[in-house]
């Protein structure tokens, strides 16, 4: 039985605990509120980008030779795995499951014979897996998430992407990031960057536009170099939106598990509480009865 | 009868009203969006998107470059980078110039693609410099 001190200074320490995650809490509630606003603002954008870009691919096709981005290298040898995380922890297993899902990913990967190559985003990534694959890793980005993301970096990672990609030093391009299903749960998820994959919805809904209004579009300057311009800004966007997701992701996993962890403190000051009081009942009786069996003595 | 006309940067809406004329900054000139007009699509070179209004100049953006969804009933602007002409700041934009021409000078000659991007940049910026001086 730990004595009466011993257990003051715990439930102190707990209760200091519970302070701090509760106001990581509070902390986490308003920026998430903050994340989800910019992703909610930035999704015109994408939107719109995703139409034109549906409308070009659908003029441009048939042509042989179309820009890598679009079509690949034409080989599926050289993987490049971009896992999306927070800087900073304490957000439960926000950052684990991307950790897992990219680790299972290189291991099925390297089973069938590819090379990987890695360009983590976010200190978290970057710390599990210089670790392990130090000696795949290309590249690294940290220091975008937790502020408000700045499209630059989305941007500055894209032209990136697409440097290597030109130079021939990858064939395919895998994002892995949390998508922000609402506060409480954020599944991970892959999702294939280059060759691009068209999305069928975006494709489908672009025709039922164009049956409407039975003139084609006319493109200035051509076809060819109006996607040769609209590629990369594409690439940049779906970045900047998957950075967005984790941003909010983050925030609302941090205030899911310190929102646990303020309960769970609760729940052991409470049991901790218990065991206190009971003891130092228990000394008091102790002490009466040495004194009462002393005078009954004398 | 109005065209719908949205700006759009990355991070958010501009603008997304009915107004009767969009001129815009076209890669290879400038271009008047109007009711009925072809369905087009556009690069757009760094300068200023007017709107029209019974004739009139209502509001001016600067774009930094980007594309344009045209159809005969509305117009959809896609810039890299759009702020209203009036909240240019030219001592940011002339501090990108500066930056801009030194890479110029130390960039590789040969490099075709790299210097036409550099020049892209710094005929945007200085669209950028002039609209917010003429305001």
């Amino acid at each position: 039985m730990a004595s009466l001190k011993e257990l003051r200074a715990r439930i102190g320490s707990i209760k200091s605990t519970r302070k701090i995650t509760s106001a990581m809490k509070m902390v986490a509630a308003a920026k998430l509120r903050r994340a989800q606003a910019s992703a909610e603002a930035a999704r015109p954008y994408a939107e719109a980008m995703r139409r034109m870009l549906a409308e070009l691919a659908g003029a441009a096709t048939g042509e042989e030779g179309g820009p890598r981005l679009l079509a690949g290298t034409g080989r599926d040898q050289v993987h490049l795995l971009i896992p999306i995380t927070s800087d900073r922890g304490l957000c439960g297993g926000f950052n684990a499951n991307v950790h897992r899902l990219t680790q299972q990913t290189i291991r099925r990967l390297q089973s069938e014979g590819k090379t990987v190559k890695l360009l983590p985003v976010g200190r978290r990534a970057l710390n599990y897996f210089s670790r392990e694959y130090s000696n795949l890793i290309i590249d690294k980005v940290i220091g975008v998430s937790g502020k408000t993301v700045p499209f630059s970096a989305a941007s500055s990672l894209g032209d990136k992407i697409n440097a290597l990609l030109e130079a021939g030093e990858i064939d395919v391009c895998t994002l892995v990031f949390n998508r922000f299903r609402n506060a409480m749960t954020q599944v991970p998820a892959c999702q294939q960057l280059v060759p691009l994959v068209m999305d069928d919805t975006a494709v489908k809904s672009s025709a039922s536009d164009t049956a409407g209004d039975v003139a084609q579009y006319e493109f200035e300057p051509d076809e060819a170099t109006l996607l040769a311009m609209l590629l990369p800004k594409n690439l940049q966007v779906q970045i900047y939106a998957s950075l967005l997701e984790t941003a909010a992701g983050e925030n609302g996993a941090r205030m899911t598990a310190m929102d646990n962890a303020t309960r769970n403190a609760g729940r052991s000051i409470d049991s901790l509480s218990k065991v206190y009081n009971r003891t130092r009942q228990t000394n008091i009786t102790n002490e009466l009865i040495e004194i009462i069996s002393g005078a009954q003595a004398v | 009868m109005p065209i719908k006309v949205e700006i759009i940067s990355p991070e958010k809406v501009l603008v997304s009203r009915e107004v009767d004329m969009v001129v815009m900054p076209g890669a290879e000139g400038d271009i008047a969006a109007m009711p009925e007009h072809a369905p087009m699509m556009l690069l757009l070179r760094g300068g200023v998107v007017s709107l029209y209004e019974n004739d009139a100049v209502t509001d001016r953006f600067f774009v930094g470059g980007g594309f344009a969804d045209m159809t005969a009933t509305r117009c959809t602007i896609l810039a890299d980078k759009a702020e209203p002409v009036s909240e240019i700041s030219i001592d940011n934009a002339t501090a990108q110039l500066e930056a801009l021409t030194e890479a110029w000078d130390k960039a590789d000659k040969s490099d075709m693609s790299r210097l036409d991007v550099l020049q892209d940049k710094i005929l945007a910026v200085r669209a950028e410099i002039e609209a917010g001086s003429s305001h």
